[in-house]
């Protein structure tokens, strides 16, 4: 016994001091070494750590192939990480100083990583970038400089239950091309057990409204909050006189957990998300038959939110010159379009819309309207400001908080984040 | 009381031991002692002692996770992290006080609740008269053996608006409420049944901390009683051991003499059961006083603080203020911030609950 635990004591320190060694390689890095200049040689014996928040088993297997075709190309080595959580084990990586080389960024972090001095910029390096959607590339831009490649992008589009639709006695020329037509249309489709529209009660929906309705979060560079204005105002009043009359909703109020669930599930005729919608409805929903149209013009115009990632290179990264070659590589056309085939992302280049409206005629729709879409907010710390919105919306649904309330109080908690800045 | 006479007993015995200082012998032993306690040690001071020190280092900067915190380039703000947190009115105060309301009808709730249901379980597997004991001990331990994720999604599940739970309460007449996003508190709804249906003016009038009285009495909305169902549900099991090791202890010999005088079952409940189990009951609701102010993975799978952010606690907020926003010294802050409300709750809890002297 006493012999078992002396071994088992020498063990634990053992152990121990093997992942203080391993913890302590991340704490070693020389500096700050995001200068312009690449590191790294451009051709063969690399080795690259690409991590992805991978959709699921097509999207990883996808990327993994292509990236195993350009290290067969280059005589480079590519690890694929599929992360569990991007955020959180990205953000190990950057505090330990050993981030991965090449990873998925979305818009509403960009700004904090760039501004943190962690990526790379080779928005100069990036072939044929002009080609790539202008509101993507805006997404990706801090300070006037393009950071990264957009790997795809879509925006939101109204999505609709065309056996409901029919059954209501509508036809597609009365598919709704501006507010007025929308409310009346979900109107028609309201049914008992069914409303015409309902989407998930956040911000990135109602931010879509707001761009039609001719206002947002934001002003275009994002240095002051726009939320309580005459038009962000007139946005929620119509979506909140809709619910009112119960042919708008939101998803958790019915008892779905987001838009796709309530179309899938029949409990609404309509939804409003983006091209994700399509995977989740062929897996969970096959039997439901529907369309995607692009968004209604409000007061403001036709618009929505664009949804994009891109591929981001480490600042800290000892191999940038071969990470831009494989992002090259793919964010390219002929990789977007295996990429499209293989687990349906929209491309980001606008010379493939053609492509993927005659391939995929379903995603159309999510492609279209992308000069007049804006990304999500990029500002550091703002993910709670709208999480805070989000609870003014619920409390808007219910009928405790009034559109006036909402937008007020997003207005001074952005001010007092912005104020911070 | 026999157990305070023995230990005073042994450390008469160790004092003179302790006064004659040299003897090689004794040296040699304390330094075996200290050669075998020392992995313990050093696993302690690396993985917990460190570390908070570290982060109470981080509390005090405004830093973006992205760096080494050691290396100069986060700025240091001193307490600007507490005072935002505590003190000045805005998003971030709000927010906290919001949690730290949750989380206190949280921890009142699970706390009874726990003690409650795993008192009353380890005294059924405890009686003489139940047939399978061993069979209902292992089965009422199973859900602290089950991952808290996976009881999570199960509870989702049982508890959607047309889920399990509504549709078996539908079969009494009852209209069962969409548990997870109803985030109207019990208080208000009990005393909206009274006709109590707005604020009285001195409550809405009242704040603390920025937060009315009246929203400080919200009580736990549904969705957080739907939460406390599920942790009271998953830790009752591991607290059932523990008070079933304190009943085994209680001497046959006692429970009969009781019986022969004449005690009834309540009365033995009470005078007998009750008063011997004191160590064990303050055990288990520190153990649970404790584990319930940091809950954090149920609301990460369940709810994300919605609705209304009624289930938003401290451990939660520490999280998406480090992670979603980057601002890890407001995450750091949070953290010990908590950290002072379990040590002063603790200490209240055993200064009330210590043994007293007759």
């Amino acid at each position: 016994m006493q012999f078992a635990r002396t071994s088992l004591a020498v063990a634990t320190a053992v152990a121990a001091a093997t992942l203080l060694a391993a913890c302590g390689s991340g704490f070693d890095d020389d500096g700050d070494d995001a200068g312009s200049e690449a590191t790294g040689a451009t051709e063969g014996g690399g080795s690259l750590t690409v991590m992805i928040g991978s959709s699921g088993e097509a999207e990883t297997v996808a990327v993994q192939d292509a990236t195993s075709r350009w290290a067969a190309e280059t005589g480079n080595e590519v690890e694929v990480i599929p992360a569990q959580d991007l955020v959180q084990q990205l953000q190990q990586g950057l505090a330990g100083g050993n981030p991965p080389d090449v990873f998925y960024v979305s818009p509403d972090r960009f700004r904090m990583l760039a501004e943190g001095g962690s990526l790379y910029p080779y928005g100069d390096q990036i072939d044929d970038a002009d080609d790539i959607y202008q509101s993507l590339r805006d997404a990706f831009t801090y300070e006037d400089e393009l950071y990264c490649a957009p790997k795809d992008g879509g925006v939101h589009a109204l999505v609709i239950d065309t056996e409901a639709w029919t059954a209501a006695g509508l036809t597609e020329a009365d598919y709704p091309q501006d507010w007025d037509g929308l409310a009346a249309a979900a109107q028609a489709l309201t049914a008992d057990g069914r409303v015409g529209l309902a989407f998930t009660g956040d911000y990135n929906p109602v931010g879509t409204f707001m761009l039609a309705g001719g206002g947002f979060f934001v002003n275009d560079d994002q240095t002051e909050v726009t939320a309580d204005t005459p038009e962000n105002l007139a946005t929620l009043q119509y979506i909140k006189q809709n619910m009112d009359a119960g042919t708008f909703a939101f998803a958790p109020n019915i008892d779905a957990a987001w838009g796709g669930e309530a179309l899938g599930s029949g409990k609404s005729a309509m939804t409003i998300e983006g091209a994700w919608i399509v995977g989740a409805l062929q897996n969970d929903f096959p039997e439901r038959q529907w369309t995607a149209v692009p968004m209604p013009a409000g007061p403001g115009g036709q618009a929505a939110t664009a949804f994009t990632n891109c591929w981001g290179i480490a600042a800290d990264s000892e191999n940038q010159a071969a990470a831009v070659d494989l992002v090259n590589f793919l964010a390219g056309s002929e990789q977007q379009q295996t990429f499209a085939e293989a687990f349906g992302p929209i491309p980001s280049r606008a010379s493939l819309a053609d492509w993927n409206a005659e391939t995929f005629p379903e995603k159309a729709a999510f492609a279209e309207g992308m000069d007049n879409a804006r990304s999500q907010v990029a500002v550091p710390g703002f993910e709670s400001v709208l999480a805070d919105f989000n609870t003014q919306l619920e409390g808007m649904a219910a009928g405790t908080v009034t559109p006036e309330q909402a937008l007020q109080t997003l207005q001074t908690n952005g001010e007092a984040l912005l104020a911070q800045e | 009381m026999t157990a305070t006479v023995t230990r005073k007993a042994s450390a008469d015995r160790t004092r003179p031991v302790r006064g004659r200082r040299s003897s090689g012998h004794l040296r040699q032993e304390r330094r075996a002692g200290w050669l075998f306690v020392a992995p313990a040690v050093i696993v302690l001071v690396v993985f917990l002692f460190a570390p908070i020190l570290m982060a109470a280092w981080v509390s005090l900067l405004d830093w973006n996770g992205q760096s080494s915190p050691f290396s100069g380039e986060a700025d240091f703000v001193g307490l600007d992290n507490y005072r935002n947190l505590l003190v000045d009115a805005g998003l971030l105060r709000s927010d906290f006080m919001l949690s730290v309301r949750n989380t206190v009808y949280y921890v009142l709730f699970n706390v009874t609740g726990a003690v409650v249901v795993s008192f009353a379980l380890a005294l059924a597997v405890n009686s003489y008269i139940l047939r399978g004991r061993a069979f209902f001990r292992t089965i009422f331990y199973f859900p602290a053996i089950t991952s808290s994720v996976a009881i999570s999604v199960l509870f989702l599940f049982l508890f959607q608006g047309a889920g399990v739970v509504n549709v078996v309460l539908s079969w009494v007449g009852i209209d069962g409420p969409s548990w997870f996003t109803d985030p109207r508190g019990v208080l208000h709804i009990v005393l909206s049944w009274f006709g109590v249906d707005g604020a009285p003016g001195a409550l809405s009038d009242t704040t603390l901390g920025g937060l009315s009285l009246w929203d400080w009495l919200s009580g736990p909305s549904v969705a957080m009683c739907t939460l406390i169902m599920l942790t009271v549900w998953t830790t009752s099991g591991t607290f059932m051991l523990f008070f079933l090791v304190g009943l085994q202890d209680i001497p046959v010999e006692l429970e009969e003499a009781t019986a022969i005088d004449g005690a009834g079952a309540w009365q033995r409940f009470r005078h007998l059961t009750l008063p011997l189990m004191r160590r064990s009951v303050v055990l288990v609701i520190t153990l649970a006083l404790i584990g319930s102010w940091q809950v954090f993975d149920q609301v990460f799978i369940l709810s994300q603080g919605s609705p209304a952010k009624t289930t938003l606690t401290p451990a939660y907020i520490s999280y998406v203020r480090s992670f979603g926003d980057g601002q890890f010294g407001v995450g750091a802050a949070v953290a010990f911030v908590l950290f002072a409300i379990i040590i002063v709750l603790t200490l209240v809890q055993r200064w009330v609950g210590r043994e007293r002297r007759a």
